[in-house]
């Protein structure tokens, strides 16, 4: 590239910083630089750390999108350093840009956070091949490139933790396994070689399994290798019903009370889905209800709404349908 | 101008639990002359939860819908993030991969339809500012929003994944920044407010499953649109309306916090400024009472 092409501009930073061992509270220091359109967002950390300040401190390594340790949040964004260009951010977020840990309550000093509740989540969910292997193959254990393609690039995952400290399932419920989690989990269980019977289970688990997402897609506009962990999680959704090991809870029935609602009306029922799925515990509902039924809100099921060629959508039900429950 | 014409696809709680979502939409319309065909055939888009269940038949049924937009050869307009997410990611998962478009009209055949995926699909939003144009909307207000701070709340499925957003819409919104509501705010004449809680999950898709998680999202967004003086919010799905709007109980009990706003559609804030009245807009649907007017 020419020279000629590389532009400045002036941004400001507000940089957190907190010591564990020094700082009762964490504190922002502002920092002015001159960004060209050539840097990366891993540079400014580094000119902070050699211009500015040398006990600044944060965690890269390969420089090269691989290692996983530089995330950190630009402007709240999760976002790897290494690869993220300035020029991006700057056009995202303006000159004022905000520098922080992943997650300022687990940091340690300044962009260095505790990742412990990652590597946990990582480790409960099996994140290894499980199977009965020949220590001293004949031949070669091949995996044709069809049965490969299943893994739908989940074997890409760096554990940057971008994801996960992007999600706000994680950060509400502290049980909730994360989309990396999923991603790992989704990994081992979609490969064939695999034969390990407890991992879907776990990760179907409520509170802590794949019905807590709140489908926000944080996850698959974060990730930095593209993998689309919420992807992964409907995959896991899906294979649950598939090897019949969804349980029957409140989460399943949701979802499956599309179907039946669908298969009577084309459309959702409402209050049909909400019965379907809470069971005797819809009368926790009621209070809303009431409220909403004041309002015109509420159709009465004699005046459920019908699709017009309702049974064109009956016919496909029954035809394409692939799953059972 | 060229008389805009779509073919609405109305999803559900247009048609059950936001009844003001659908009144307020065909004012809106008529206010701005767009001629709207309702897809009356159409079937729920599986809200995202059939998808988990059933894919493959999933696919079938968002790919009929779409097939009787292409039937009168017209853009699918959606009034719903998530349909229009459910919508336009069956279309682009159809028309990058012909091996799936293939089996989805080998169903399709059988009610003598095909999805050959020469219709767009786009959110009413953004045909509004897309296609109609934010400066006409300005010329065209008559009671402008001139007293009231409004907070945006765009909503997820609109705005992620942004891959999609890029394929259907002709200004590329920005997931971290985005700025269409802000804008449409300002064109009608009141004042936008920023805050973080924006662009983040109002919890809607979990209220059953995981009630807290759900509660503790929507109670954040309220007061963080609270904190900034709001004095309402306005956003284009249904979806996050239900959850803002009904849910204000729960929410104040998960954060601790007693929190309530009025929650508009994007279409109720746009005929205001139009100069529909209140009951064209059916703002006596909303549970949060609407006491500004
Ligand atoms: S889509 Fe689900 S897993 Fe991904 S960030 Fe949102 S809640 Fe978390
Ligand atoms: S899924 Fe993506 S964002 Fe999440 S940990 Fe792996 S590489 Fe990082
Ligand atoms: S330094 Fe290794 S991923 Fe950024």
């Amino acid at each position: 590239m020419s020279t000629n092409s590389i532009t400045t501009q002036k941004v400001n930073f507000k940089v957190f910083r907190f010591n564990a061992d020094e700082d009762y509270l964490p504190y922002y220091e502002n920092y002015t630089m001159d960004i060209t359109s050539e840097e990366v967002v891993l540079d400014v950390l580094n000119r902070i750390k050699w211009d500015h300040d040398g006990s600044f401190s944060y965690r890269r390594s390969c420089r090269h999108g691989i290692c996983g340790a530089c995330a950190i949040k630009v402007n709240g964004r999760s976002t790897l350093a290494c690869k993220e260009s300035m020029t991006t951010m700057i056009e995202y977020f303006g000159n004022e840009i905000t520098l922080e840990p992943l997650s300022t309550k687990r940091a340690v000093k300044d962009m260095i956070i505790d990742k412990a509740d990652f590597w946990d989540k990582h480790a409960s969910v099996t994140p290894y091949l499980v199977a009965d292997i020949d220590e001293c193959p004949s031949c070669e254990n091949l995996v044709s490139p069809h049965d490969a393609e299943e893994l739908n690039e989940a074997d890409l995952c760096i554990q940057c933790g971008a994801c996960h400290y992007a999600c706000p399932a994680v950060e509400i419920n502290s049980d909730f396994f994360g989309p990396a989690a999923f991603v790992a989990a989704y990994r081992f269980e979609s490969d064939v070689r695999d034969s390990d019977a407890e991992r879907l289970i776990n990760v179907n688990e409520e509170r802590q399994g794949v019905w807590d997402c709140v489908k926000c897609y944080e996850c698959a506009e974060v990730c930095p290798k593209d993998i689309n962990p919420i992807d992964k999680i409907t995959k896991l959704h899906q294979m649950a019903f598939k090897r019949g090991v969804a349980k029957n809870n409140v989460a399943t029935r949701h979802a499956v009370g599309f179907l039946h609602s669908i298969k009577k009306h084309g459309m959702l029922d409402e209050g049909g889905l909400v019965l379907y799925s809470e069971g005797v515990h819809i009368v926790k509902h009621i209070p809303v209800a009431l409220a909403m039924f004041k309002k015109g809100k509420i159709v009465l099921p004699w005046n459920m709404p019908k699709s017009d060629k309702l049974d064109e959508i009956q016919k496909l039900i029954k035809s394409s349908s692939t799953v059972k429950f | 101008m060229k008389k805009l014409k779509y073919a609405l696809f109305t999803g559900c709680t247009a048609k059950q639990s936001t009844p003001e979502q659908m009144m307020s939409t065909m004012a809106v319309a008529r206010k701005l002359n767009i001629e709207m065909i309702e897809l009356t055939e159409a079937s729920c888009c599986g809200a995202s939860h059939l998808q988990d269940y059933d894919d493959f038949l999933s696919l079938v049924l968002n790919a009929r819908n779409i097939a009787y937009a292409e039937k009168h050869g017209l853009t699918m307009v959606t009034i719903c993030n998530t349909c229009q997410l459910n919508t336009a990611m069956t279309k682009h998962r159809l028309d990058n991969n012909a091996e799936l478009k293939a089996k989805v009209n080998e169903k399709l055949a059988e009610i003598g339809l095909e999805y050959k995926g020469t219709s767009n699909v786009i959110h009413f939003l953004y045909a509004i500012i897309d296609d109609f144009g934010l400066d006409k909307i300005k010329e065209m207000v008559v009671k402008p929003l001139s007293q009231f701070n409004i907070a945006p709340f765009y909503g997820c499925h609109n705005i992620r994944p942004s891959e999609l957003h890029d394929e259907s819409h002709k200004q590329k919104e920005n997931p971290y920044n985005p700025t269409s509501l802000d804008d449409l705010i300002i064109a009608c004449g009141g004042k936008n407010v920023d805050y973080e809680e924006k662009n983040k999950c109002c919890g809607f898709h979990v209220e059953l499953q995981a009630p807290h998680t759900a509660a503790v999202l929507t109670g954040t967004a309220i007061a963080g649109a609270t904190d900034q003086n709001a004095d309402m919010m306005v956003t284009p799905c249904p979806l996050c309306h239900l959850k803002l709007d009904t849910q204000t109980k729960s929410a104040s009990e998960a954060i601790g916090r007693e929190v309530s706003l009025p929650v508009l559609h994007m279409q109720q804030m746009v005929g205001l400024a139009l100069g529909c009245t209140p009951a064209e807009l059916g703002l006596k649907h909303h549970v949060t009472e609407v006491n500004f007017i």
